[in-house]
């Protein structure tokens, strides 16, 4: 297996979609390729660092009144005519 | 063929019930739905448009929408995919609107081949997030996501931070499934590359920015 073809694979892989052979043939890859070791590693911290990040965590008060109008909106809606 | 497999100790009620309650006209059963999910709304809406203002009329916008389309959501989908969709494409819409003079679209495709080759592969120091505060990472993952087309970083945020299977990315975004898995390894790739150079182990001395 090239680098290429790993790097191909390197999403199913960190997916762990992928069948026991072509997951074997991945992991004797990364047993001596140091350079796709390591951008299989850091490609999941990566992944690990954005999904811990916390970015664009919605303030409680601009919630309740993002809520409040999105549900005057609905209220609206229901009691108005039921045309557009 | 139903999954919904509620949690230990957490009483929820399943999505369709919530769905099936607000068609019939009961606007709190709405208001649970909005609960549920406007805060990965918000999220995803501040990815796509990198604009905080623009995020929070794309989730009034998104629900409203949801709200008044619920007699068209079949159920043959999740509704949160089904939401999602409708919030992509006001998000996209508004950065259209600001970008016109660039294209914005999760269809295009990026020239060059090669620029999701690995150049960087020196080893990440241990705890790579932890050499900075907090204020500095989020502004480093700020700025390093907001690199990427539109349509590489929305698969990413779909797939990697809001946690949607990559037939729930295709559903929602309109792609087929290669497309979702090719842009997903090229964003993954990418990001990689750029964070590196704040992560990289440093061999020459400490940890000195
Ligand atoms: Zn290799």
């Amino acid at each position: 297996m090239k680098c290429s073809e790993f790097l191909q694979e390197l999403t199913n892989y960190l997916d762990g979609v992928m069948d026991e052979r072509t997951k074997a043939e991945l992991e004797d890859h990364l047993a001596w390729c140091h350079n796709c070791y390591v951008v299989c590693d850091t490609t999941k911290k990566t992944i690990e660092i954005y999904r811990d990040s916390q970015l664009y965590e919605l303030p409680e008060d601009l919630r309740g009144r993002l809520r409040a109008a999105i549900m005057a909106k609905c209220q609206r809606k229901k009691a108005g005519p039921q045309s557009v | 063929m139903n999954a919904i497999q509620p949690r230990v100790g957490e009483p929820v009620i399943p999505e369709m019930e919530l769905v099936q309650a607000a068609k019939r006209g009961d606007v709190a059963a709405f208001e649970d739905l909005v609960r549920r999910y406007d805060r990965n709304v918000f999220r995803i809406a501040q990815h796509i448009t990198q604009n905080r203002e623009d995020a929070e009329d794309v989730v009034q916008d998104a629900f409203l929408k949801a709200y008044e389309n619920l007699e068209q959501f079949q159920g043959q989908s999740k509704f949160y995919t089904w939401l999602v969709r409708i919030a992509v494409n006001e998000a996209l819409m508004k950065l259209r609107k600001r970008r016109p003079e660039r294209t914005v679209s999760l269809d295009e495709e990026v020239k060059t081949e090669d620029d999701s080759l690995p150049r960087e592969v020196a080893d990440w120091s241990p705890n790579p997030e932890q050499q900075y505060t907090q204020a500095e990472l989020r502004d480093i993952l700020t700025r390093t996501i907001q690199g990427l087309p539109p349509g590489f970083r929305t698969v990413f945020v779909l797939r990697d931070v809001e946690g949607l299977s990559t037939e729930e990315t295709a559903e929602a975004l309109d792609l087929s499934i290669p497309a979702v898995k090719s842009r997903l390894l090229r964003a993954r790739l990418q990001l990689r590359e750029r964070l590196s150079r704040y992560f990289q182990k440093r061999e020459s001395g400490d940890g000195n920015k």
